[in-house]
């Protein structure tokens, strides 16, 4: 089958859908690739070097003759109009705000699949394109914010005085704002992130920054892996927490973004107007309205207080290059999941999740949306998933625990009537000591099991105290005094030996 | 001797005993934690040796014990002197690969003690009139004692492969176990009820019941033990170390004496969460571990499947393997134990580090015979400590690691564990190692390890085999490096 990869007609697009290296891997999967004149121009892959790569290089009409389309943008109506009923085209669609393009692929008779709705799943990441764009996009917020911020990242002692850090506010710890984290980190800024999802802290806090929780007792757990909007006391504590940070950082990176909807409104104009002179905002949810009070999509906005806002939406495109190779990999991984037999003839497996959550249009029809996957990085959910194959034990009723332990307390509380009250007494210390015990130990490092058998070892041999006292009775046999010699004799062992062992054990423990 | 100065210095020894436990939590205060422990053991021994010897006396003069004086003091001096010399001479000898065992034999002192402590506490009677109370002690006390003696001798043979570890198959064993258990309870309640005999005097009907018991015991010791297989060891012995403390708790109670009960039930508890992290380690439950009978050397169970084809490769190739890497990840098992091949893998360790590559160790809860095994044979070869990390610490970064060494490890390595809900250890949690870049797996042979379960592991595109001895094949390796 013949792949076609035509050039980008969206204005400010610098991006192409294959360059020579995701070309030789197309191929090797079988597939013949024709690619556009000039395709790959803006991201400095030129037209020798498609064709060093084994594509040929054909015009506008070659390549919307091909049985596969892959694009970055949807088609327009007049690409449209250039499938081929039958053929199949790959691109970002955001099918959830574009029915009418939706529809008009159905009426075209051609099989569209969204590279922007791939199911979040483990197995879907290889060819996720949002991930792969946010991650650029993260990374170039930074860049953006760092080239319009007046002073250095990262804090330095100078002979010519003291310089600061920066510091960076990173809202949302998706894709893009880890890349984000990651790069601010980097560059030498103290990072602070925060994120609707509590579950994601640990992700942050891996990255190097600080998690800023928004302090509310309600839990927002996803299970689609996207976040979702929230509710009315949560958004009052978010936004108490937004306007702190606010009078404290030098950069704000927002890109929370919810699928299908507006982006929630994170930052008013009252909060933006106490931020220090020359701060610098980045709101990568401007094409979806904004997190920011007065950013514009793709232009830089300054405020009266002198706050840039940086509203660009072509973050990606600023890294044509990678974003291309990033973007052809992900279409790759696209293909050989439908190739399986590496022979060039795409076969769909409607069965699929992933191949049915990306299709939104075949043979007609409008397949989208597609029915729901449940996946995400929630551990409560992760217990739930078929990770382990093994089936994990019912834990038992709560019922039924208390019911045992009931029974146990009143077993014991049937034999503490009928002891005499000496007993109890020790069963107390007794009690107490296997408590105390059970901490302690819980405590002990992993790889100090070994002296601490030992150590034990040596204090059970405590024993040799009831011997000891044993001897000094009188008025018994000699087999009496011969039973408490023995005892005496093997306590000793334990008790002089452990301690040896113990202490020729942890002698050997060096640091490296 | 004072009874209250008695109790005071035995409630200090007590908070030394705690002091010494918690101080062992890290590798830094563990000397101090040792020390401790030392120190609450000399004051407990010095009172109760001069109590031994002087008498003790409550307050208004009475006698609570007559001394025994200078014959007393040579009775408790030479014995002790022996024991001392032998664990001492014990102790400095002991290799550390021979660990394990020595463990074992010392929890078989305590438990044996105890029966002779219990033994004489039944001659002696009960002070102060609780004489039924005082029997169901006694009979507990020894009961503990001898299930804890002959089970520590047997784990001990097993353990110095002076008896096969292979589980031993009684049949019905379950129902022996369970039958003397039974009898156990019923012979106590028929013991602890029979009349106070008058002063001096020893009822013959009680000393042959304690008798019967103590034979029964000593054998569900041996048979308990016996059919637990060699695998299972790290569980065993923190088991046996477990009921070792909770031996000296019973001879507390039967004495009276807090101190007893204090340490006894610390060392008791210290030992049962110990097995209880090493069942959890290996996804089953202690009922299951202690009942016996799971896994057989070197055969393989289940249907025979098709794993493919494995790899060989030289310790050449392995070297240029290493010289490459930046991330080396090296899991130990018991192999390396038996090879004694701690010594080789420290000298390999040393001549990466020297050339820049990272080396680490990972090491799973239940490698080796005994818990923190393989941490104390690293530590003999002088491999940092703070190399050497726990499974959980270490499994998330295989997938960034270059080149992952398993030295005789195998079930603690199976990606069967996770993949096959079918397996025998299917739900134990495994070093991921697979998901390295490269695997070399060091064996003698494609035997099968402890759980007779056959590693897929070892026929992954990613994986190498290494055969030979351990020791010998890490030296070719430094050799060719």
């Amino acid at each position: 089958m013949l792949i076609g990869i035509p050039r980008e007609s969206r204005a400010g697009e610098t991006r192409v859908a294959a360059t020579p290296k995701t070309v030789d891997q197309l191929l090797k999967l079988g597939y013949a690739v024709t690619v556009e004149s000039g395709a790959g121009a803006e991201a400095s892959f030129d037209d020798a070097s498609f064709a060093a790569a084994g594509a040929t290089v054909g015009t506008r009409d070659d390549v919307w003759a091909a049985d596969i389309v892959a694009k970055i943008n949807a088609p327009d109506d007049a690409e449209i109009a250039r499938l081929r009923p039958g053929a199949t085209v790959v691109s970002l669609m955001q099918p959830a705000l574009n029915p009418g393009l939706v529809d008009a692929l159905a009426a075209r008779g051609v099989t569209a699949m969204a590279m922007d709705a791939v199911p979040r799943i483990s197995r879907a990441q290889a060819l996720d394109v949002l991930s792969s764009m946010a991650n650029i996009a993260g990374y170039r917020a930074v860049v953006e914010a760092a080239h319009e911020f007046g002073s250095f990242f990262t804090g330095q002692v100078t002979a010519a005085g003291k310089v600061p850090p920066a510091k960076v506010f990173v809202s949302g710890a998706g894709v893009a704002g880890l890349a984000a984290i990651g790069t601010a980190r980097s560059l030498g800024a103290i990072v602070r992130a925060t994120d609707v999802r509590p579950e994601v802290a640990e992700q942050v806090e891996s990255m190097g920054a600080d998690f800023v929780k928004v302090d509310v007792g309600e839990q927002e757990v996803s299970s689609d892996g996207y976040a979702k909007e929230v509710g009315a006391d949560y958004a009052a504590a978010a936004a108490r927490m937004y306007a702190e940070q606010c009078q404290d950082v030098d950069i704000i990176i927002t890109t929370a973004l919810i699928p299908g909807r507006p982006a929630p409104r994170l930052i008013t104009a009252e909060m933006v107007a106490t931020m220090k002179a020359g701060s610098v905002i980045v709101d990568m949810a401007a094409s979806a309205g904004g997190n920011v009070e007065g950013s514009a999509p793709d232009r830089l906005v300054v405020t009266d207080n002198g706050v840039k806002i940086i509203g660009y939406t072509d973050l990606p495109g600023r890294l044509p290059t990678q974003a291309s190779q990033l973007y052809g990999t992900n279409i790759v991984n696209l293909m050989k999941l439908v190739t399986p037999g590496k022979d060039g003839e795409a076969v769909f497996d409607w069965d699929d999740v992933i191949v049915r959550g990306m299709t939104v249009a075949k043979a007609g029809e409008v397949t989208w949306p597609p029915p729901p996957v449940q996946v995400s990085a929630a551990p409560a959910q992760v217990a739930a998933a078929p990770i382990v194959p093994a089936t994990p034990k019912p834990p038992p009723p709560p019922g039924r625990r208390i019911a045992v332990m009931g029974i146990g307390a009143l077993l014991f509380l049937l034999v503490a009537m009928f002891s005499p009250e000496a007993f109890l007494g020790h069963f107390m210390v007794f009690m107490l000591a296997v408590v105390i015990g059970y901490y302690v130990i819980g405590n002990v490092h992993h790889a100090l099991h070994t002296p601490l058998m030992s150590v034990t070892n040596a204090i059970s041999g405590i024993i040799v105290v009831g011997a000891l006292l044993q001897v000094g009775l009188s008025g018994h046999s000699w087999l009496f005094s011969a039973l408490a010699i023995a005892g005496i004799l093997l306590a000793s062992i334990n008790v002089f030996g452990g301690f040896m062992v113990t202490q020729r054990m942890l002698k050997m423990f060096q640091r490296g | 001797m004072n009874l209250t100065l008695l109790q005071g210095a035995y409630i200090i020894a007590g908070l030394f005993f705690i002091l010494a436990l918690a101080g062992l939590s890290k590798h830094e205060t563990a000397k101090a934690g040792n020390l401790n422990g030392i120190v609450g053991m000399t004051i407990a021994l010095v009172v109760t040796i001069l109590a031994a010897v002087l008498g003790v006396k409550a307050s208004g003069g009475i006698d609570v014990q007559k001394g025994a004086g200078a014959t007393g003091l040579a009775l408790i001096a030479v014995p002790m002197g022996i024991g001392a010399a032998i664990g001492i001479w014990r102790a400095k000898k002991v290799e550390m690969t021979g660990m394990p065992e020595l463990i074992a034999m010392l929890h078989s002192f305590v438990g044996l003690a105890a029966v002779l402590v219990g033994w004489n506490s039944f001659y002696a009677g009960a002070e102060g009139g609780h004489h039924g109370i005082h029997m169901g002690e006694v009979f507990a006390g020894v009961f503990i004692g001898a299930v804890t003696f002959t089970g520590s001798i047997v784990a001990y043979l097993k353990l110095s492969a002076k008896m096969k570890s292979s589980p031993m198959m009684l049949p019905g064993r379950h129902a022996i176990n369970l039958g003397i258990i039974v009898a156990f309870f019923v012979m106590l309640i028929v013991f602890a009820r029979l009349p106070e005999p008058a002063a001096g005097q020893v009822d013959n009907l009680a000393a042959t019941l304690l008798g019967i018991m103590t034979v029964l015991a000593l054998f569900l010791g041996w048979h308990l033990v016996a059919s637990i297989g060699g695998g299972d060891m790290p569980v065993v012995v923190s088991m046996l170390n477990s009921y070792s403390g909770w031996a000296a708790a019973a001879a507390g109670f039967m004495l009276s004496n807090d101190l007893l009960i204090i340490t006894g039930a610390l060392v008791g508890s210290s030992g049962a969460y110990l097995s209880y992290i090493m069942c959890k380690a290996m996804n089953r439950s202690f009922i299951s571990v202690i009942a016996g009978g799971f896994g057989s050397d070197g055969q393989v169970t289940g249907e025979a499947k098709d794993y493919g084809e494995h790899r060989e490769t030289s310790a050449v190739e392995v070297a240029e393997l290493l010289k490459n890497a930046h991330e080396v990840v090296i899991t130990p098992g018991y192999g390396m134990a038996t090879a004694q091949a701690q010594y080789a893998v420290a000298d390999l360790t040393s001549k990466l580090r020297a050339r820049g590559v990272t080396v680490r160790f990972g090491i799973h809860p239940v490698a080796g015979r005994l818990p923190g095994h393989m941490n104390v044979l690293l530590a003999e070869a002088k491999v940092p400590y703070d190399i050497v990390l726990e499974m959980d610490e270490i499994n998330d970064d295989f997938p960034s690691t270059d080149v992952v060494l398993v030295i005789g490890a195998n079930d603690t390595v199976n990606p069967a564990a996770q993949d096959d809900p079918t397996s025998p250890i299917a739900g134990m949690p495994v070093l991921e190692v697979w998901k390295a870049h490269d695997v070399i797996v060091f064996k003698r042979s494609m035997n099968t390890g402890y759980a007779g379960v056959q590693n897929p592991l070892f026929f992954k595109d990613n994986s190498a085999m290494l055969f030979g001895d351990a020791k010998d094949r890490v030296e070719d390796i430094v050799k060719a490096l």
